[in-house]
């Protein structure tokens, strides 16, 4: 029952996404604009630095998923739709589930744009372990869709929503970032430790699980009006 | 204001006074001398920073729970004092980092995890402010968060080679550094109890006056 | 006495640590390896340090005391208000 509603969801969520693909385009095109501004921020005399990719594509990730995380509430806020969901006879954690899994579909359809673009750009030879980098993005496209799914599904009736989206969402996943930078930084080096990398990983799962498990529990009480 | 209050806060006064003389007694530290002094009043405040989210944390949680007042009024109150008493730790800890260390500032685990801590308290703050209608709640989860990350702050520093020093330091002190320690770290706890009491009065005041604005509409 | 047994720790803690600086404190006393600064008026430091503390303390008593007369004086405006109009 629980992973039928958490199905239901994300597949309403896709089908109306197919549809216009508006928020696909718009948070692609806004990753890709982000990477660019920093590739010509830093780069000197015609190369970009050494260690930026890293830290780049981890930045382009976080702007790309808050403004993906406002503009999908936003759409539930339109039709007042996120009420009408709340209102059915369904697990709320469920419901939760179901939109953390689109919006980690979406963030994961922007890093496939994304890797090959930083890659490109910053000459990081980002797909040296795919394998590993592939582990590392998901983990923590994970950890901050969870939060940031919970923290958008609250603001839906704030005030000053767009603004404490930021406020909310990036205090609690610098942890998640910063793991997720120095992960995909190992990775980059010309023999990367994959025991360092795994250690990365690991924080990242436990911090996965801790937010998983916070949001869990308080998606009920905190939606509740 | 309970009957306790003043007579608590004229021992914390006195305490406070008495400080600096305790704090004077103490042996120098070997090789970091006077400026090590900071170390009296700054890890006594880095404590009450770190019981202070705890504090807002436990609160809220009961606060989703069970949607007592008193508990987000308790909740509000202790994320202030989770900025003020970060704002202690994040400016003393520098000053004598700077002699200390050479350095101002690190971004090794304890300082940035502490500095996010310390975010998330102001973006509690923020969002009581301007949130709205149902800000509460919303705030309320953020410090759940927020208290998460404090057991995270507390042993980070035994796991990794940082630069601050490990928590098996306190324990090892010798006698006088030890009693003025001691004796600073009461005098916080006092200070957090009594602030937090005066801050939760200013918010029991507010629900007062709430309160007599809707019966003034009916 | 005490101050030689603080020196004989620190003596033997380098022998213990492995890694470059800067090292990890297991005792409040840290390695000489330290880098050597010009001399910083550490009281200067230290005076600054409590005044911040103390400042800090007293700036935030002086907030809450303002906002509580603040809404005190409105309480006490409310409850006039209430009495008078349920007088009339």
């Amino acid at each position: 029952m629980f992973a039928r509603t958490a199905w239901l969801v994300l597949r309403k969520d896709l089908t109306v996404e197919v549809r216009s693909l508006e928020i696909a385009y718009t948070t692609l095109f806004f990753a890709v604009a982000c990477v660019l501004v920093f590739a010509f921020a830093l780069v000197k005399e015609g190369k970009a630095p050494e260690d930026g990719a890293a830290g780049i594509l981890w930045i382009a990730i976080a702007f790309a998923g808050t403004l993906a995380l406002g503009r999908t509430f936003e759409r539930e806020r339109q039709s007042e739709t996120l009420r009408a969901l709340l209102m059915a006879p369904a697990d709320r954690p469920a419901i939760y589930v179901g939109k953390l899994l689109g919006i980690v579909a979406l963030l994961c359809g922007t890093e496939i744009v994304l890797v090959p673009l930083v890659a490109f750009l910053f000459q990081a030879p980002l797909f040296r372990h795919p394998f590993w980098l592939a582990v590392v993005l998901v983990c923590g496209t994970v950890g901050f869709a969870t939060v940031g799914t919970l923290f958008s599904a609250m603001l839906v009736r704030a005030r000053s929503r767009d603004v404490l989206l930021p406020v909310l969402l990036y205090p609690i996943t610098v942890p998640v970032i910063i793991a997720g930078v120095r992960a995909t930084a190992t990775l980059l080096e010309p023999d990367a430790e994959l025991a360092l990398v795994r250690f990365w990983v690991a924080l990242l799962l436990a911090l996965d699980v801790v937010f998983l498990t916070l949001a869990l529990w308080t998606f009920e009480p905190l939606m509740t009006d | 204001m309970p009957k306790w209050f003043m007579p608590f806060a004229a021992l914390t006064a006195v305490m406070f006074t008495a400080s600096p003389l305790l704090i004077a007694n103490a042996d120098y530290e070997s090789t970091m001398g006077l400026v090590q002094k900071v170390f009296y009043y700054y890890l006594p405040a880095a404590w009450v920073f770190l019981i202070s989210a705890i504090v807002c944390g436990v609160a809220s949680a009961r606060f989703l729970v069970s949607g007592s007042p008193r508990q987000d009024r308790l909740a509000y109150a202790a994320a202030e004092l989770t900025v003020l008493f970060g704002a202690i730790v994040l400016v003393t800890g520098p000053l004598w980092a700077r002699k200390a260390w050479g350095v101002w500032w690190q971004w090794d685990v304890r300082l940035t995890s502490s500095l996010m801590g310390w975010m998330v308290a102001w973006a509690y703050l923020l969002v009581r402010k301007y949130g709205g209608p149902g800000s509460d709640k919303l705030a309320a989860g953020l410090a759940l968060f927020g208290a998460a990350n404090v057991p995270f702050i507390y042993i980070s520093v035994n796991y990794w080679r940082t630069i601050h020093p490990a928590t098996s330091v306190v324990p090892t002190l010798p006698v006088d550094m030890g009693t003025a320690l001691w004796f600073c770290v009461a005098c916080f706890i006092l200070l957090f109890v009594l602030l937090l009491r005066l801050r939760v009065h200013l918010e029991e005041q507010r629900t007062k006056l709430d309160a007599l604005f809707l019966s003034l509409d009916e | 006495m005490r101050l030689a047994l603080l020196l004989v720790l620190l003596l033997a803690s380098p022998a213990m640590a492995q890694q470059p600086p800067p090292t990890q404190q297991d005792e409040f006393v840290p390695v000489s390896q330290l880098p050597a600064q010009d001399q910083l008026p550490a009281a200067r430091l230290l005076i600054a340090a409590y005044a911040f503390v103390w400042l800090a303390v007293f700036a935030y008593v002086g907030s809450v005391g303002r906002r509580l007369t603040q809404v005190q004086h409105e309480v006490e405006r409310l409850e006039a208000d209430i009495k008078r109009g349920s007088r009339t």
